[in-house]
């Protein structure tokens, strides 16, 4: 039999990797030292939100005020327990949030005892702003990206939490858990850092700052499972009750307080609903449900094969719409 | 329902990494595990049918995991993209890592946090050194287990044989990098062979599907309960009462009462409690983010380790590491770095590049550079001690980063192998480097060389430098005529201050030579700097305070010598700055920021305390 015979001048030596284990581990972890993945997913949550406070000066976590953001700021509870959050929460209000998220917004940080600042881009406000007039895109650059951008600014900012998460659209799973932005707000997805293992970098210079997705590996289920398991506080909206809605094209428009009533076409309906992801109202329908607790909701969640962000007006118009808000500043 | 929502909240979290390159079914495969687990929904199957009716094709799953209009339009993947699916018994998250050959560093990003890789092969064209490569940087990055999918198998017939010689010719790979066998699965990700389900056209492969095997694998092999180590993240004071040590545990477990040492100053104390916002604990485990109160009031700030006094931790400055290199700018040898370890930063100072690892052939070869995408083994002193493992017993306490100071950059994913021999223990005996003295000042050796005409402010210029260097944390001392001293002079002066790691700054109006190469050679081309103050005769005469022209000007000898002094400017100047149109502070950031370009000056930015 012809065996292959070594070649009598060996190459460079064979490189052993030293950094390897080469043996396969002699014993399964004990039951009773697992954590779930919620607790795994909420202990790296809260090493990133440490990790931020103590290394940037002027630290601040965006609220918008829906579920991603009550799961939030129980992390940060979580984080400085027994201490208060020490960071203040920084609501960019666009001034067409249901009413339901303003009572449950100051309701929600007065009991918690956190430092709530709201930005308001006025003077668009004052020029009456909105995407019926000006398209999805202008209005969300100047309510959501510009007062986000001036909001920081003027608050000085140098690091801000946000509740994004990789599951939610294609650009953001590229997005590091510290993103870098530079003196503009700006993102560069072909210019990230690399992020390896749970070591991050938050060197930046005068004028940048980072922002930073805790929640980056969590999923909406996970989301959902966290505020079941904890019992968070979430907008009444996130539940099924009879709403009054206008059925514009399949989107379900709530009429309720609802300020371009007399723009809309499509017939009136009462429905029973609930909102999967709250935003503006002109521009966040409502999907059909009977899911009244967070348990049917996470049921629900087993069975709807829909995205989260589907009822989302602004992200769809096309592509890469999200892509292109990300870069020019959005969240 | 309760019932329901509990065990789902009690599941299990895999993460692994897949690597291979554009042609070998990547996409594919990941978008038919999101598919069959059904994580994909129905808006994005219709966006995907949609595309795929206009094209008249099959769905094509990489517009799913391609996130970035860039990669669309160019039809690659630049970065690693994160996704998330889950089956009954198991959370996934897939680091997906683009396969190219310029992006090792992504690779090393994806499988730094995995517990398993997936490594593509296409049946086809069995084993090539892409595969090696991605095999290569996931056992590199210390993840635990290896799956090897053989993938297109369909293209082959189902052809055991093919099967097996890529099995046979992979082994052998393995076996010489010295790391566990891989599992071996033979599937056709298009057709869903063996991805869910067993399939029926290899019934000669015996082992589980790929989905099986991802569910069944044990996850958290690599997690050490052994040893204790709990880096202090942050100390919490909320009011006096209370003083607590923040951080997650990143191996071990500790136990209320536990005795445990303090690194760096070595003190032991037992831990009085273990707090967290959902009460007291009895004991905590890694990898939980906890609070810790200790017995004793101890000086203890944020990057000291607590650690199992039976198991200490090494303690070192000096450390031999495996680095990945991941920026267009190479590696710096004999320059400095911070670095990033657990959560203390530290000036890093790369003494030596020991060896490069060649990738494709799996070998250690000769290198005096490392550029982007390359490994090597560094020698690495570092300004204060690092409390470590080695990164095969430890991932969280043997891994580090190495940060640009200029750019802020990460520069480089480091693997410490061990402390380095000769470090600390025989220390005192070795005289102290000059590369030592650059990491201790945080500057290098440098000579500023002002040079121009008498009276163009080289003087108030170099007071003025001096002291911004020294206010910005930088060691300089000005030389000057206040002792008469020759040209030469001044150099041999630079040259021995520089050789004792502080910067000079030279002041020059000798004006017979319009060059300075004599001193240059002196002071060495390293550390010189030169800056002319351009001037004009008259404006110079106009600020002269030294009486130099009234004086040239009386003597009718050297009535040549003004002449010749007319013309003189400096021919070699690194930097021309004239005088007249700029004040001092703007002189001086000029220079400054000429220094920092050129490398001289680090950036000096001390932590928030």
């Amino acid at each position: 039999m012809l065996e292959t015979i070594a070649p009598a001048q060996e190459q460079a030596p064979p490189f052993r990797l030293l950094t390897a284990k080469n043996q396969a581990p002699s014993r399964t972890l004990p039951d009773r030292y697992r954590l779930s993945h919620l607790r795994q997913l909420e202990a790296e949550s809260i090493h990133i939100i440490r990790e931020v406070v103590s290394e940037f000066e002027k630290p601040v976590m965006l609220y918008s005020v829906g579920k991603d953001s009550s799961v939030l700021v129980r992390l940060a509870q979580k984080a400085f327990f027994p201490g208060r959050v020490p960071f203040p929460l920084l609501h960019i209000d666009t001034g067409y949030k249901y009413q339901e998220m303003y009572s449950f917004r100051d309701q929600f940080t007065k009991e918690n005892d956190l430092d709530l600042r709201v930005y308001t881009n006025q003077p668009a406000v004052k020029d009456g702003t909105n995407p019926y007039d000006l398209g999805t895109a202008a209005c969300c650059g100047q309510l959501k990206t510009k007062a986000l951008l001036d909001g920081l600014a003027a608050g000085g900012y140098d690091a801000a939490f946000g509740g994004a998460r990789r599951d939610e659209e294609k650009s953001r799973a590229k997005e590091r858990i510290y993103s870098f932005r530079d003196r503009f707000g700006q993102w560069d997805p072909k210019n990230q850092r690399p992020e390896l293992w749970s070591l991050f970098n938050g060197h930046i210079r005068e004028g940048e700052s980072i922002r930073v997705f805790p929640l980056s590996n969590w999923t909406e289920i996970d989301i959902w499972q966290y505020i079941e398991l904890e019992n968070i506080p979430i907008v009444p909206l996130y539940f099924a009750q009879e709403r009054e809605v206008i059925d514009a094209g399949g989107t379900l428009i709530p009429v309720d307080n609802f300020p371009f009533r007399d723009r809309l076409r499509g017939p009136i309906k009462t429905v029973k609903t609930r909102f999967r992801s709250l935003g503006c109202s002109p521009c966040t329908g409502a999907i059909r449900s009977e899911a009244t607790t967070v348990g049917e909701i996470i049921k629900e969640m087993f069975q709807v094969r829909t995205s989260e962000r589907a009822n989302r007006v602004i992200d769809h118009a096309s592509d890469d719409a999200m892509e292109r808000k990300k870069r020019e500043g959005y969240f | 329902m309760t019932s329901f929502i509990a065990q789902k909240e009690e599941q299990e979290l895999l993460r692994f990494s897949t690597a291979g390159s554009v042609d070998d079914g990547k996409s594919t495969l990941i978008g038919r595990l999101l598919y069959d687990a059904k994580s994909l929904l129905d808006d994005q199957l219709s966006a995907l049918e949609a595309k795929a009716r206009v094209d008249g094709d099959q769905p094509d799953w990489a517009l799913l995991t391609d996130g970035l209009k860039a990669e669309r339009e160019q039809g690659i993947t630049i970065d690693v993209a994160y996704r998330f699916f889950a089956t009954p018994k198991r959370k996934f998250i897939i680091a997906d890592t683009p396969g190219h050959e310029q992006y090792t560093r992504n690779m090393a990003t994806g499988a730094s946090t995995a517990d398993l890789a997936i490594v593509l092969i296409d049946a086809r064209h069995g084993v090539r050194t892409q595969s090696k490569r991605h095999a290569f940087i996931a056992a590199l990055l210390g993840t635990p287990q290896l799956v090897v999918a053989v993938n297109k198998m369909d293209l082959v017939d189902y052809d055991q044989s093919v099967f097996e010689a890529i099995r046979r010719d992979f082994d052998h790979f393995v076996q010489q990098l010295g790391i566990r066998a891989p599992q071996y699965i033979p599937i056709s990700a298009l057709l869903g062979d063996n991805v869910v389900d067993h399939s029926e056209s290899m019934s000669w492969y015996e082992g589980p599907s790929l989905l099986h095997f991802l569910e069944s694998t044990p996850v958290g092999i690599n997690r050490n309960l052994k040893e204790l180590r709990f880096p202090v993240q942050y100390v919490s004071r909320p009011n006096q009462n209370f003083r607590g040590y923040s951080g997650q545990i990143l191996s071990g477990i500790v136990r209320k009462g536990d005795e445990i040492l303090v690194h760096p100053n070595q003190q032991r104390t037992t831990v009085e409690s273990i707090v967290t916002y959902d009460g007291e604990l009895e004991e905590a485990f890694a990898p939980m983010s906890v609070t810790l109160t200790l017995a004793d009031e101890l000086d203890i700030s944020r990057g000291d380790m607590l650690v199992t006094p039976r198991h200490e931790a090494g303690v070192a400055r000096d450390i031999e590491a495996i680095v990945v290199w991941m920026d267009h700018v190479p590696l710096q040898v004999n320059g400095t770095y911070t670095l990033k370890h657990t959560t203390r930063k530290t000036r890093a100072l790369v003494e030596a590049i020991r060896y490069k690892v060649d990738v494709e052939e799996a070998s250690q070869v000769e290198g005096q550079a490392l550029a982007l995408n390359e490994i090597g083994c560094l020698k690495l002193t570092t300004m204060q001690p690092l409390f470590f493992d080695a990164y095969q017993d430890n991932r969280k306490t043997g891994s580090f980063i190495l940060i640009d100071e200029q750019t802020n950059l990460t520069v480089a994913a480091g693997m410490i192998l061990k402390a380095d021999q000769g470090g600390s223990d025989t220390l005192l005996a070795n005289p102290v480097s000059a590369a030592e003295r650059a990491l201790y000042f945080n500057q290098k050796p440098l000579t500023l060389w002002l040079t121009g005409r008498v009276g163009a402010g080289q003087l108030a210029v170099a007071q003025a430098v001096e002291r911004a260097l020294f206010e910005r944390g930088g060691y300089a001392y000005r030389l000057d005529q206040s002792a008469p001293r020759g040209l030469f002079r001044l150099a041999e002066d630079a040259a021995l201050l520089n050789k004792a790691g502080l910067a000079a700054v030279v002041v020059d109006d000798f004006w017979q030579n319009p060059s300075r190469e004599a001193a240059r050679a002196q002071v060495g081309a390293d550390a010189w700097f030169e800056v002319h103050l351009e001037a004009s005769l008259g404006w110079a005469e106009a600020n002269d305070e030294s009486g130099f022209y009234e004086h040239v000007r009386g003597q009718r000898d050297h009535v040549d010598r003004a002449q010749q002094y007319q013309r003189t400017t400096a021919t070699d100047a690194d930097l021309t700055l004239n005088v007249e149109q700029l004040d001092v502070p703007e002189l001086v950031a000029s220079i400054l920021a000429a220094l920092e370009t050129r490398g001289f000056l680090g950036r000096l930015r001390d932590e928030p305390a």
